[in-house]
């Protein structure tokens, strides 16, 4: 009976491919293989693999990339946070408002700022563990009221909705810089003056290379992404991720702090919205009211083309982070390709259907339901 | 084997429980011996559950006294008992049919492994163990890394049982393990009973099946309406008396004959 090597004669033999169909990745790899594929036939030319075309929509992907790792981690935890975008706006125009309407030095409005944001994750996380709603609701309401404050504010203190000068503001800070700088400078300047990636030939900055730096904001999506996919499947604290997500109850029974770790997850996923919010606030040196309209939506889609499950349980960091990877190269290579952007949203739907399809059979597969 | 010499590991003195005005248990009492399997029998409604709820700390007793190894006991909740060394494994489980076994096996007890400041899961050591124990209840994994979700009833049942058992419980309470499994899966389940009896662990086996509680049981008590109708020792008592104890007898007994002994 203790013979291992036996088996279970009833259990079929299942081949490696097989095997390879459960790993929550698999969606996200064949996706950004076939991507791939796809643009470097149809657009190879159109100078999307050149260093700017790459660097175009590796900084796009690293957004989505962001806010996916703090979507991904949160469903795996099984909640949603529709709030997302609406933080972003708001994180964005607080630092606006405390660091250039106000004057404070930047770091400390980087900071406040990250305290309020995790602090209204924390409230959404509260709530919805004390109250039992599903966060759907609970996080559809935050999405209008931060909306709404980020309109407000700025209309009352400044009678308008867009608030510039961050740029200025921000010269010289130091936590400015860990989100604002590129670094690498002097290396792509030689890749330019080797000629391996091309240079400005008119113009004030004639000379210098197309690509002048590596983003901070790509570091901190490579960080978030390492950092996510480490703890999720690394750490006691993954495991109860998963464990809050897949059976709640069952989590509580075996001694895991369920509520703990899904308002942790609400304050990772606005800090993550929070890391977006700041990056793109330096990068344009202005704040606008209207910043990070439907990026909730797009964080859950990158989520799900990495194959986790809307219900909550199972996913990958990684995954989500391909699943990211995927959505910043069409949305661009559309564009390099010369389609007509408005394609883009068609893509994304089919694409969201065959994921979620997908995921539903994938998931069969792993708890013998039939 | 002969159990009642030693000292019972845990006695329900005089048990009652009210539920507003519903009085559930109306002074239950029962001891239970290490190494036993103790049958708690009884139809629905008898209070078998809240009895156990009871034991395991869920519930508060509203009268009567809980003494454990000695010691007078008064469980705040279900986590002091389970420290105590009481598990209890639930009629539906407590598995997460997504995560792998290895995992479940040691959600909320996770190993964690040091590289300086920074913990981790020790998958290692973790997925070893749940081999181990595992090939020892006699189930035959893929591997640690499958998922609960793939194995059956009764194998989840054991791997719950083997996970209790793991973390050093002195009593493990089955809530009806076999009443959804079928045959096969429920002598496997009644096998892995046995183990775990012989392994000097105190077993309260809930059930309403004769005969699955005559095929493991060292003693059987019946609950009925809140009450006990005695405990009786293996050999002392038959089946059918077990049946018409439960049942309320009469009713059953007249019933019995239209159907043709088929209850």
């Amino acid at each position: 009976m203790s013979d291992v090597s036996n088996g279970d004669e009833r259990i079929k033999a299942t081949s490696k491919f097989r095997q390879s169909l459960m790993r929550p990745e698999l969606g996200g790899i064949v996706g950004t293989v076939a991507v791939f594929v796809f643009f470097g036939l149809f657009a190879f030319d159109s100078g999307m693999f050149n260093a700017q075309g790459v660097m175009n929509w590796s900084v796009v992907s690293a957004q989505f990339m962001i806010i996916a790792v703090g979507a991904c981690l949160l469903m795996i935890a099984g909640e949603f946070d529709l709030s997302v975008g609406s933080m972003i706006g708001f994180a964005g125009m607080m630092i606006a408002i405390f660091g250039a309407t106000l004057g404070w030095p930047m770091w400390i409005a980087i900071l406040i700022t990250f305290v309020i944001c995790i602090a209204f994750g924390a409230l959404n996380g509260y709530i919805v563990v004390k109250t039992g709603l599903p966060s759907f609701i609970v996080t559809l309401a935050t999405l209008f009221i931060l909306r709404g404050f980020t309109i407000f504010i700025p209309q009352t203190l400044e009678r308008k909705t867009i608030i510039g000068g961050i740029r200025e503001a921000a010269e010289g800070d130091w936590l400015a810089w860990v989100f604002g700088a590129k670094i690498g400078g002097p290396f792509f300047q030689w890749l330019g003056d080797l000629g391996v990636i091309g240079t400005f030939t008119r113009g004030n900055r004639m000379g210098e290379p197309v690509v002048d730096g590596i983003p901070m904001l790509m570091i901190w999506a490579l960080g978030l992404v390492i950092f996510g996919h480490w703890m999720l499947t690394r750490t006691r604290f993954g495991n109860w991720v998963f464990a809050a997500g897949g059976d709640a109850d069952a989590a509580r029974n075996s001694g895991v702090p369920v509520s703990a770790v899904k308002i942790k997850m609400f304050m990772f996923t606005a800090f993550c919205a929070t890391v977006f919010a700041v990056c793109q606030v330096m990068e344009f040196g202005s704040a606008g009211a209207d910043r990070g309209l439907l990026k909730e939506f797009e964080a859950i889609i990158a989520v799900v083309i990495g194959g986790a499950l809307l219900t909550g349980g199972y996913g990958s960091v990684i995954g989500a982070a391909l699943g990211a990877l995927i959505f910043g190269v069409v949305q661009q290579g559309l564009f390099f390709a010369g389609v007509e952007s408005s394609l883009f949203r068609v893509f994304l739907g089919v694409i969201l259907l065959a994921a979620v399809i997908l995921n539903t059979y994938i998931r069969r597969i792993i708890t013998g339901e039939r | 084997m002969n159990v009642s010499t030693s000292t019972p590991i845990i006695q329900m003195k005089n048990i009652e429980k009210h539920f507003g005005s519903v009085i559930a248990l109306a002074g239950v009492s029962v001891d239970i011996q290490a190494g036993e399997c103790h049958c708690l029998l009884g139809d629905n409604g008898a209070g078998k559950s809240t009895f156990i709820k009871t034991m395991s700390g869920v519930h508060k007793p509203t009268a009567g006294e809980i003494i454990f190894e000695g010691q007078p006991m008064n469980f705040a909740n279900p986590r002091d008992a389970i420290a105590a060394g009481i598990a209890t494994v639930h009629q539906h489980l407590g598995m997460i049919p997504l995560m792998s076994v290895s995992r479940n096996f040691f959600m909320g007890n996770e190993p964690i492994k040091k590289i300086g400041p920074i913990k981790t899961f020790d998958h290692d050591y973790a997925n070893r163990v749940t081999m181990e124990e595992m090939t020892k209840m006699g189930i035959n994994l893929r591997g640690p890394d499958q998922a609960v979700g793939t194995l059956s009833g009764g194998e989840r049942q054991t791997v719950a049982i083997a996970r209790a058992v793991h973390f050093g419980a002195k009593v493990l309470i089955l809530d009806e393990p076999t009443s959804a499994l079928g045959v096969r899966q429920t002598s496997n389940v009644l096998a892995t009973i046995d183990k775990v009896r012989k392994q000097g662990i105190a077993v309260v086996f809930i059930t309403h099946n004769v005969r699955h509680a005559m095929a493991v049981g060292d003693r059987f008590t019946v609950l009925n309406r809140g009450q006990t109708l005695g405990t009786a020792r293996k050999g002392e008592i038959t089946p059918e008396e077990l049946q018409d104890m439960m049942a309320g007898g009469q009713e059953l007994a007249t019933l019995e004959g239209s159907l043709g002994g088929t209850v």
